[in-house]
């Protein structure tokens, strides 16, 4: 995965709370394929597409990212060059999408994105000091910070971890064998 | 002195890093058609699927409710889910097989689901497993593409929420009212980040299917997901399952999940209490889960007014006899036998007056309700009787509500263009949208319900 360091570019206000992921790409168009590009569908039916698009910033309402766990809704902003969402809060599977597709998640208090939707001019997140325009601070967990930053891929990572991970196994299922499934299952039910 | 949450968690935690994230062993995941994303990214590492006897996938999210897909797309789409399981030996519930269903409903019918389980699947709505007692919850594409490749997820251990629930339910008053209830009054990120457990005595009575309904819109609260600890409801529900411990094995099994329930003393880092008997039958007016009310209420006069505009309602207008064009019965949160019983019974010797959909959760449901003679009361009112699967809740089968059309719906989502472009969705019980069916407006059940047997 790319790291991310800084990013300062062109930003826009989604001024809305709850920005749900069905807002982000409509179902209607998740049988596209992704070499599709889904940038094209970004906020499709919304009204403020027009306004967003070229922004590589979004600064949005609180709940940002709620609902949906679908993964193409940050395939869309990244696709549309989206590189950092600052809002209040996310919804916890869009945080951790957004993280593992390289998009920052940036957590401020309302009054901070209150001030940013005010502001013009281009914006710069900086993840490493953990700023907004040098001066607004902003939360994201630690491990996704880090993992951001090193362009971690989780894979890579968990592999490091295989013989481990063979050993719980193991151990789990010789203490829990009633934790798999019965291989009876092949009975329809009633 | 541990929760239930922290047994689950710790039982499966393989490692924890010294920055506090776990990675947790995966005892069951499951994917659908939506998976897909996960499956190229797995083949675009040349990786194989680390567990093929965990995983299981099922066709939901596109499968067709009348017949042939709707068009090429969503019938490649399915068989890109057949071509996905076939080729790394996933048992597949595709269409036809008796199995076949919403992830969420088959999960525990097939007894793939049991307490004390690490359950993970590509969908926001895992949540409902914890029903059972098992930590459950959504993921995303790349995390799916991880469980595959590992059988085990990265995870921040969220803080633990307690939703405790005492008293009587009303007539006509059910999981979904309580779910809409704590919603409206927290918020849609109310319990944001946080792990829920359903407690009390209101809990203790509901049966399976209310446990998850309860459990199945708890993301939509914002929380990670929602648990109720096991007792004998949960037993007697999951004894003979097909793929559930038998004999023995089912024995022991028993004797583990007793200990499940939090320590008498175990300590919640959120403490919320819901009296159940002030619940009144809730309706959603707005486009997020939280803009809820009782049925005897009218349009808040602080309402947003983006989503007023949406809904096409004014601030103070009565919810009661507000005109519906169409219903929809169904889902993975509404679309259970006793779901089905629910509405049949207020549907009973009455026609519809408006038409509407009745799917049924899963093709298990569907024999079950056909034994049962539902389908006729269904049938006899007027509404169409299609086969399982999301439907109309997603609309991604091509099951929609035309644009501005307003729906009563036993679905989870009332946002923006979720039933279908401009559609207005109401949020409501199953007992509620066949008052409204049978009205064709926005009705109190309980009405209805006063001289029969609910």
């Amino acid at each position: 995965m790319t790291p991310f360091t800084t990013h300062t570019g062109p930003a826009a206000a989604l001024p809305h709370d709850n920005v749900d992921t069905d807002q982000l790409i409509p179902a209607r168009f998740m049988s596209a394929p992704s070499s599709a590009g889904y940038g094209q569908f970004l906020l499709h039916d919304h009204p403020d597409r027009p306004r967003i698009m070229g922004a590589e910033i979004l600064i949005a309402g609180r709940n940002f990212g709620s609902g949906s766990s679908r993964e193409a809704a940050v395939y869309a902003l990244v696709d549309a060059g989206i590189r950092a969402v600052i809002a209040p809060s996310f919804g916890d599977i869009f945080a951790a999408n957004a993280v593992n597709n390289a998009l920052l998640p940036a957590t401020v208090s309302a009054a901070d994105a209150a001030a940013l939707m005010a502001h013009t001019g281009p914006v710069t997140v900086d993840l490493t000091a953990q700023t907004i325009n040098g001066t607004t601070a902003f939360t994201i967990p630690e491990t996704w910070r880090q993992k951001l930053l090193n362009g971690w891929d989780d894979i890579d990572l968990t592999l490091s971890h295989t013989a481990k991970i063979k050993a719980f196994s193991t151990t789990y299922h010789g203490t829990n064998p009633w934790s798999l499934p019965n291989p009876k299952g092949d009975t329809p039910c009633a | 002195m541990k929760t239930l949450f922290a047994k689950i968690w710790d039982a499966h935690e393989v490692l924890r890093r010294d920055d506090g994230t776990s990675l947790l062993w995966v005892d069951r995941h499951l994917v659908h058609e939506g998976s897909h994303h996960a499956f190229r990214k797995l083949a675009g590492r040349g990786m194989t699927v680390a567990r093929p006897d965990l995983t299981f996938g099922v066709a939901d999210h596109y499968a067709p409710t009348r017949g042939a897909p709707a068009t090429s797309a969503i019938a490649g789409m399915m068989q890109t889910l057949a071509d996905n399981t076939a080729r790394h030996g996933i048992t597949h519930f595709g269409m036809g097989d008796p199995r076949q269903g919403i992830v969420h409903v088959i999960g525990p019918e097939l007894g793939l689901t049991l307490p004390g389980l690490v359950v993970n699947c590509g969908d926001s709505h895992t949540s409902t497993h914890g029903a059972f007692g098992a930590l459950a919850f959504g993921i995303g594409a790349t995390e799916v593409s991880h469980v595959l490749a590992t059988q085990t997820i990265w995870q921040i251990r969220p803080p633990v929420m307690r939703l405790t629930i005492d008293g009587v339910l009303g007539g006509g008053v059910t999981a979904k009212d309580v779910a809409l209830s704590w919603i409206a009054r927290l918020g849609t990120d109310g319990a944001r980040g946080h792990a829920i457990e359903y407690a009390g005595q209101t809990v203790r009575a509901m049966s399976m299917e209310a446990r998850m309904t309860l459990c199945n819109l708890s993301i939509e609260g914002g929380a990670r997901c929602g648990m109720v600890a096991p007792d004998d409801t949960t037993f007697d529900w999951l004894h003979g399952r097909p793929y559930a411990p038998a004999n023995a094995e089912w024995r022991t099994a028993v004797a583990h999940w007793r200990t499940l329930p939090s320590d008498p003393g175990a300590v919640f880092d959120l403490d919320v209490t819901l009296n159940a008997a002030e619940i009144a039958p809730l309706v959603t007016w707005g486009t997020t889960p939280d803009q809820a009310l009782p049925i005897t209420g009218t349009v808040p006069q602080t309402a947003n007014a983006d989503a007023l505009e949406y809904m096409g309602l004014t601030a103070g207008a009565p919810l009661q006899g507000l005109p519906v064009d169409i219903v929809f019965i169904g889902s993975c949160t509404n679309g259970r036998i006793e779901d089905l019983r629910a509405a049949a019974a207020v549907l009973s010797g009455h026609r519809a007056a408006i038409p509407g959909m009745v799917s049924p959760g899963s093709a298990s449901v569907k024999r079950q309700a056909e034994a049962e003679g539902l389908h006729h009361i269904f049938l006899n009112a007027g509404l169409e009787w299609v086969d399982a699967g999301c439907s109309m809740c997603v609309g991604m089968n091509g099951d929609t509500v035309a644009p501005g059309q307003r729906c009563a719906s036993t679905t989870n989502r009332n946002f923006k263009g979720r039933q279908g472009q401009g559609a207005r969705t109401h949020l409501m019980s199953p007992a509620m949208v066949a008052a409204a069916a049978i009205t064709g407006k926005l009705t109190d059940v309980r009405a209805l319900l006063q001289g029969r047997a609910a």
